[in-house]
């Protein structure tokens, strides 16, 4: 790699069941003016610009242009945007860094699930002439994965209701779901309330910036070692539901099996998705996954990806991690996935 | 520090027609996937990764449809990277990949853009109202021909520079044979007489809705050099945007437009585009956006750009020919339009353009706008490779 880049400022909104209150745009305001306040930077200082949401979710067409208007775009800027997690986002921008053509990046997504039912919702990114037409939901699918990790000896109930319980025991002040959470009743067999995220509206917003001027914007650079993704076949019926080697295949790239990390902000928005993910990044119990709660305590969609690699990264600024593990994903049971390695200065 | 030169070596791209019901939005992209590698001598094993762009998925009525897509694209175990930049995204899509290039992340990318809209229907798709907002109004006709008004007042233009333009491009059509309108017994007076649909707008000075898709393999200078036929070579791109609406916004000749093209001249050393420039694809989905793009692209001084178009510079045979392929006037398929303007200036300068080939097209601009005139992409390509 020839030029270092580091996440230098990362802000978030609470993440909250319903926002009927304010649009959108309102939503995602005071975390843009959050995130460049922490360095500084004003609009027309960045370099790039690059923003993940989804149409589905707001139900029209081109709804990421209004949020292009928050901003303030104006005198223009150079912007990008993609319909998925901000994590892509990110790695989209940080490409644009690393080739030089801009010194910092402004990267943030959103969601708000709210207005429709997500569990619908979802639905319409399947398969659309086979299997979209059945309306299978994500839970139902995420269930499909939880049986078959059960059947092949891989996990229990009891291990799904730890991972719950844990996720929940957070003390981050953005989280949706604190606090002991119980496992509940079953939502769709294997998986209880208790295994599945919460549904919720909410941003996310991270600054980055190259070499020095990532030192001068932020005390203790998150720098990004390495950063992949890969993306798996799409149909369920030929794919292994139990391995995710599109992660394992993510990781090896970004570099993540070179040295122990000491943190691991996953994206797993049920538990047993937790299950086939420290397996594939090959994770023991000296790793502490999912400080922040992880997507069981607050799941945005769209936002939850980016929101991983900003937790990871702020526990970097704040001297309690050295060396962390950021991970998203995007489509059906685990289908897309997203590693990055940050690592702070020594100190 | 450098960046690593992207070259194109791959295009393909579909018969663009009002529905493919013979294909799945799948086999679609596949197609044009496949003639890109194809036209590269590559095959799927030799790509690192895609770069796949649309406009609004509402168009088909698939969230996300890259997640069904990835097993059609040969993208399983690869990186997959979705752009939407609403009306520019084909010309975003390409530009992402090629930053992959640049940036030395990957040596090889397939980079494709498509829509297929007669899955759904696109002004519905446009058409949704949201509280306390104003909609578009009946779709982007509705949108637009205000700003054609007030460009014609601006500049003095006759209203007879539109129909100059849709009856060129869709003689231009004629000769491609990807072009989805095919008027063999086009002439002007029938444009001239077609029906009204949003004053000055007349329907034969509109495009098209198509299913289509197109595709470019972009590659190093290693990849360049292993390339069976001449390579495009990119020597410069930007993008840019700003706000949908705001009170010092000139919807006629956008700033983000004019900042977007002044990136990409730096960046290729391009002084004066009239004279340096050979030939021009750009989006022009209402016909007078030719003379209005023209001026917002440095190609004529404002309130100049329909003298050029009248006096048939822009013309095949013109001194500075537009849209030689028929534009997005013949062809729109939405998400893919941007890529298709690319697409056919990299054709230009590799000197593959059969029967639209402009003679000794050495450096050819590629052009895309969206949204309300607030997003652009633009790339410049020539046969020779830029000052190493």
């Amino acid at each position: 790699m020839t030029r270092d880049i580091a996440v230098v400022a990362f802000a978030q909104s609470d993440t909250l069941r319903s926002t009927e209150e304010v649009s959108e745009v309102e939503m995602l305001m005071p975390v843009l003016h959050d995130v460049l306040a922490q360095t500084g930077l004003k609009t027309a200082d960045i370099g790039f610009t690059c923003s993940g949401s989804c149409d589905y979710l707001a139900g029209r067409a081109f709804s990421f242009t209004l949020a292009l208007d928050g901003v303030g775009a104006w005198p223009p800027i150079s912007e990008s945007h993609v319909e998925t997690d901000g994590a892509w986002a990110l790695y989209e921008a940080w490409t644009k860094l690393l080739s030089g053509d801009a010194d910092t990046a402004l990267v943030y997504s959103y969601g708000k699930s709210s207005p429709g039912s997500l569990r619908d919702v979802l639905t319409r990114q399947l398969d659309p002439y086979y299997v979209a037409p059945l309306w299978p939901d994500s839970v139902a699918l995420a269930a499909l994965q939880a049986q078959a990790l059960i059947d092949a000896g891989d996990t229990d109930e009891r291990e799904l209701a730890a991972i719950g319980a844990r996720s929940r025991s957070t003390d981050n002040p953005r989280a949706q779901l604190k606090g002991p959470v119980p496992q509940g009743d079953y939502l769709v067999r294997p998986l209880r309330t208790g295994d599945c995220p919460p549904i919720g509206d909410g941003a996310a917003a991270v600054v980055l910036a190259a070499g020095e001027r990532a030192r001068a914007l932020c005390e203790r650079p998150a720098w990004i070692r390495g950063i992949d993704h890969r993306i798996e076949a799409h149909s369920l019926g030929v794919r292994d539901l139990t391995d995710s080697p599109s992660t394992r295949l993510a990781a090896e790239r970004a570099g993540v099996f070179e040295r122990p990390v000491d943190t691991a902000e996953l994206h797993a928005p049920f538990s047993s998705q937790e299950v086939v993910l420290r397996k594939a990044l090959r994770l023991d119990d000296s790793t502490r996954v999912n400080p922040s709660g992880g997507a069981l305590a607050a799941n945005p969609m769209m936002a939850a990806g980016l929101a991983r690699i900003g937790e990871a990264a702020a526990r970097i600024h704040r001297g309690e991690s050295d060396r962390a593990l950021a991970h998203a994903t995007s489509g059906p049971c685990l289908q897309q996935n997203l590693v990055a390695v940050l690592e702070g200065d020594p100190r | 520090m450098s960046k690593e030169p992207v070259a194109v070596v791959g295009i393909g791209q579909t018969k663009h027609v009002a529905a493919r019901r013979d294909v799945s939005i799948a086999g679609l992209v596949r197609e044009a996937a496949v003639r890109a590698l194809d036209d590269a001598e590559l095959t799927w094993a030799d790509v690192d990764a895609v770069v796949i762009g649309k406009a609004p998925d509402f168009f088909e009525g698939v969230m996300m449809p890259e997640l069904y897509l990835a097993d059609a694209l040969g993208a399983v175990g690869k990186p997959m990277l979705r752009v939407h930049t609403a009306g520019s995204v084909g010309g975003s899509t390409a530009l992402v990949a090629a930053n992959l290039v640049a940036a030395r992340v990957h040596s090889t990318v397939l980079t494709l853009a498509f829509e297929k809209q007669s899955e759904s229907n696109a002004m519905w798709g446009l058409s949704l109202p949201i509280p306390f907002q104003q909609p578009l109004l009946a779709g982007a006709g509705g949108f637009f021909a205000p700003h054609v008004r007030a460009y014609m007042r601006r500049t003095g233009a006759p209203d007879t520079v539109g129909s100059l333009v849709a009856y060129k491009d869709r003689r231009n059509a004629l000769k491609n044979p990807y072009a989805h309108l095919h008027e063999h017994d086009i002439t002007l007076e029938k444009v001239q007489a077609s029906p009204m649909l949003w004053d000055p707008i007349r329907y034969s000075e509109t495009c098209p809705s198509s299913d289509g898709a197109c595709a470019m393999v972009l590659t190093d200078r290693a990849g360049a050099a292993r390339a069976p036929r001449p390579p495009a070579w990119m020597l410069g791109g930007a993008m840019r945007s700003e706000p949908t609406l705001f009170a010092g916004k000139d919807a006629v000749s956008p700033q983000a437009g004019k900042d977007c093209a002044a990136d990409v001249y730096r960046q290729a050393g391009i002084a004066d585009p009239r004279r340096d420039i050979d030939a021009v694809e750009m989006y022009v989905p209402f016909s007078w956006y030719e003379p209005m793009w023209l001026e917002n692209l440095g190609f004529a001084d404002e309130g100049e750009g329909w003298k050029l178009t009248e006096a048939g510079v822009t013309e095949l045979d013109g001194d500075l020919p537009v849209n030689m392929s028929g534009g997005v006037l013949s062809t729109n398929p939405i998400g893919a339009s941007g890529m298709i303007r690319f697409a056919e200036a990299a054709l230009q300068a590799r000197g593959q353009a059969g029967e639209h080939q402009v003679e000794g097209a050495r450096r050819v601009l590629g052009h895309a706008y969206g949204g309300g005139s607030q997003f652009f992409s633009m790339w410049l390509v020539g046969s020779e490779p830029p000052d190493a």
